[in-house]
């Protein structure tokens, strides 16, 4: 029996255009990528199996890292690899596959979870692609092959604004989702927790503790479920899995690499809602028909995490929709004094606070500029964790491995500290700050 | 609208190689227009909150007008009466205003023109943009004074707490003491003459602008027979209680129709200023609860100890008679309650962990009793307590954090 968890730091931050639970079937995507600068981590030039003009069934290997050649990764779709796409110091950005319509996989075989080995079972998902799906915490990597983990933890819901409901997406895959359940209870050296949100129905898995979490926003991230469900001490490793990949996997074992998603649109665009398509899908249909003003910034993600992508580009290898925002870039004459339109804050300087429930029409404007840490007390009041995130940072830009350490580097990713980063009014860079300190604690070893 | 935003743009073409200009003009823009910045596109949150540094410290700058309105009143009010003329309180109300904002005024323009050009030259040498801390110490540092303190005094002062207490450490947000103490400080043990005893605390002679305005009392008047400019705890420490009693009410130390420095006397209207920047969630209600629990516990303390702490411990003749104070009653006297709305909470030298500011808020109160009440030298007690646990409030922070950190070992086993 899972436990019921009620949080109440955070802050919902509430945006107009939130999804709408209704399939948007008059979009269409012809052009898929996997981006290798998705995944935390891996080399900056991994070996591509492919060219351009090659055929690939869905499935089919498309790359993997030298340093960990057991890891493939494969194509969401069928069809031909059009380019390979290079960014800064030939590091490959994207390789694009243009999708054939008819999507076929290539045969995986299948494997029961249940009554296969573990070995066989890690054999089975390094092969068919799957792999990459599981990611390590701390820092968020790609799942270490070798490593049992301590648990693994999947949250089913995502508080974060303009963030898909989750339940709606994997709701009519029941069964695979249950089987991908039967994948992880294997793959896990302990318990499987499977996160939901409030007013969620709470699906019988047996051997998987189904926990029930409420508050606002962080408390979909599994980072905070994990802190409050059993926390990462140093030395521990846990993995994390976002729950439309673990029906991906529930696929996997029976045949097919097919990821075959929910993708929920929102924010300023004229119809939100969902569109079913396949993982690293082309946004440049929904750009073309949907947006409602010119001067967007497209987001894969939501508008806290994620990354802009353009009008051409394709969404992420862990995100769940895409958001557009408005761009800010327009001067405001006594914005910082008298804003002339309404915006989001945990301040109640802003009479917002006593509409609690109104919605918000945001852009990507910093509200300000970029000043020393001065206000404290804010970052605990909206992360619902016993940790120090001001001084956790501080410990960062000082290169203090010890305190990076003991004040909870190994708890937190990025996505954890986003809020922080919304509130503070130096507008400092918080996710960026605590990358670097992830990465220079990955370097030391 | 659009015409002034086309002569910024073309200003901005003129001064950009001069970095000094260059940096003013940056300052009167951001004050003027909300910059068109954007978050980053390749990562980190794409969406801000409202809320910046400088809206953070206009607030603060906000909430401390009825203060700074009542101050300039009483300015007024202290000088007619001093000399006997329109004594009463309702008497001559707009003039004694205009009197005492004639008398804030060049403070203010004093303070904040020292304060700001400091800023504005190393904002530029550094090549910062110019931060909106001193935004607050400007207002700060007039209100602390005492009505009649010379202006170059301020400039002075004003100089040494900019330079020494915060550009020195790298500018706003790391200075480790409190800027407007700071300064105050500096006036109190460079002239202590001038903002100490019993003739400072009213502002007896008109500067030039109520000279020219023809507004109040000509120097030379005779003072009223009635009169002594003595402040509530100067009596104190003299007579205890019942000599704090001959010369003021309760009342009138609450309402704060007394002599002292300029923001300090009015106890609602400064509570009214706490209140807003606690319900903006701006200042921490942590620390203020916490100081004010400390100053009772110390007061109450003396009161109950008071013969034994005087006559055992210090080898007094007799009990001093300020220990006798009622512990409540010390938060009327005094700046208890500015200092506890606008100067304890200042962010970024008090604690910065929750646990932290109660301690820090709680160490205020007590220190500051303890300076007020037991060391005749020094008549309040605030400014020495909350400097003294600016110094403290780093360990008292590295306690928390280690006690954190050792929490997250321990869970680790």
């Amino acid at each position: 029996m899972g436990r019921t968890i009620k949080l109440k730091k955070g802050f919902d931050i509430k945006i107009v255009g939130s999804p709408k639970e209704e399939i948007l079937t008059n979009f269409t995507s012809t052009t898929f990528s996997v981006k290798p600068t998705d995944f935390k981590g891996l080399s900056p030039i991994p070996k591509v199996t492919v060219a351009v003009g090659d055929e690939v069934k869905a499935g089919d290997t498309i790359f993997f890292d030298k340093k960990r050649p057991e890891i493939k990764h494969a194509s969401p779709v069928s069809g031909e690899i059009v380019d390979i796409k290079r960014g800064d110091r030939r590091a490959i950005a994207e390789i694009v596959i243009l999708a054939d319509g008819k999507q076929v996989y290539k045969d995986l075989g299948s494997i029961n979870p249940s009554t296969a080995s573990r070995a066989d079972l890690v054999q089975f998902l390094l092969d068919s692609g799957c792999w990459p799906f599981l990611r390590q915490r701390p820092f968020n990597l790609i799942a270490e092959v070798g490593e049992t983990p301590k648990n693994i933890f999947v949250s089913g819901f995502d508080t974060s604004p303009l963030a898909p409901n989750l339940a709606y997406a994997v709701k009519e895959n029941a069964n695979d989702l249950a089987t991908g359940f039967e994948v992880l209870k294997k793959l896990s050296g302990g318990k499987v927790h499977y996160n939901t949100g409030p007013g969620q129905s709470a699906p019988s898995l047996s051997g998987v503790e189904v926990n029930s979490f409420s508050g606002p926003h962080p408390a979909g991230n599994v980072g905070i479920q994990i802190h409050h469900l059993d926390p990462i001490n140093k030395g521990d490793i846990v993995w994390t899995i976002n729950v439309q990949d673990v029906v991906a996997l529930g696929r996997a074992v029976q045949g097919r690499f097919d990821t075959e998603r929910l993708i929920s649109v929102g924010g300023s665009v004229k119809q939100t809602g969902y569109v079913r398509t396949y993982m690293g899908a082309s946004v440049a249909d929904i750009a073309k028909s949907n947006l409602s003003a010119d001067n967007v910034r497209i987001i894969s993600g939501n508008p806290l995490t994620g990354t802009g992508i353009g009008k051409e580009g394709h969404i992420g290898f862990f995100d769940n929709g895409i958001s557009v925002l408005d761009e800010g870039n327009q001067y405001e004459l006594f914005g910082w004094l008298i804003p002339s339109y309404a915006r989001p804050s945990l301040s109640r300087s802003f009479p917002g606070f006593l509409r609690p429930n109104k919605q918000y029409k945001v852009n990507t404007n910093t509200n300000g500029e970029p000043r020393a840490f001065v206000n404290t007390g804010l970052y605990q009041r909206v992360l619902p964790m016993d940790l120090y995130p001001m001084q956790l940072l501080k410990s960062i830009l000082y290169n203090d491995f010890d305190q990076m350490e003991g004040l909870g580097i190994y708890e937190v990713v990025e996505e954890d500290l986003a809020i922080c980063e919304f509130v503070c009014p130096s507008k400092t860079r918080m996710q960026e700050i605590l990358a670097q300190g992830m990465d220079a604690v990955i370097e030391q070893g | 609208m659009q015409f002034l935003r086309n002569q910024l743009d073309a200003i901005e073409e003129k001064v950009k190689d001069n970095k000094y200009l260059h940096t003013t003009f940056d300052a009167i823009h951001t004050f003027l227009y909300k910059p068109n910045h954007v978050s980053k596109a390749s990562g980190g949150v794409h969406i801000h909150d409202g809320m910046d540094l400088k809206r953070t410290m206009f607030m603060v700058v906000v909430a401390m007008q009825l203060a700074l309105l009542f101050g300039m009143w009483n300015i007024g009010h202290q000088h007619y009466a001093a000399y006997g003329v329109n004594a009463g309180l309702g008497d001559a109300m707009f003039t004694k205003f205009l009197y005492g904002m004639f008398q804030m005024l060049p403070l203010i323009v004093v303070a904040n023109l020292v304060g700001l050009g400091i800023e504005f030259i190393f904002a530029a040498k550094r090549g910062h943009a110019v931060e909106e801390g001193f935004l607050v110490s400007g207002m700060l540092i007039p209100l602390i004074m005492p009505p009649a303190v010379p202006l170059w005094m301020v400039a002075l002062a004003t100089a040494f707490a900019v330079i020494i207490g915060k550009e020195a450490f790298g500018g706003t947000g790391m200075n480790p003491l409190n800027i407007a103490l700071l300064a105050r400080v500096f006036v109190f043990f460079a002239y202590p003459t001038e903002i100490s005893g019993d003739i400072v605390w009213v502002d007896y002679a008109p500067n030039f602008i109520n000279n020219i305005l023809g507004l109040g009392v000509p120097a030379g008047a005779a003072l009223a027979d009635t009169f002594s400019g003595a402040t509530p705890l100067a009596l104190a420490a003299k007579g205890g209680w019942s000599n704090v009693l001959t010369q003021y009410s309760v009342s009138e130390m609450f309402w704060g129709t007394i002599p002292g420095s300029i923001g300090e006397t009015c106890k609602p209207a400064i509570i009214l200023g706490a209140l807003m920047l606690i319900g903006m969630g701006i200042a921490s209600w942590r620390i203020m609860l916490s100081m004010i629990i400390g100053a009772a516990v110390m007061g109450f303390l003396l009161n109950i100890g008071g013969e034994f702490i005087s006559v055992s411990m210090l080898k007094l003749p007799e009990a001093n008679p300020f220990f006798a104070v009622p512990w409540y009653y010390h938060y009327i006297m005094g700046s208890f309650f500015f200092a506890m709305a606008f100067m304890a909470t200042d962010p970024v030298t008090a604690a910065q962990t929750n646990t932290g500011k109660w301690i820090y808020g709680f160490m205020i109160g007590v220190c500051g009793i303890i300076v007020r009440v037991m060391n005749p030298a020094y008549p309040e007690g605030w400014m020495l307590a909350i400097l003294f646990c600016n110094v403290f409030a780093p360990l008292i922070d590295n306690y928390v954090i280690q006690s954190n950190i050792k929490r997250r070992l321990a869970r680790g086993h």
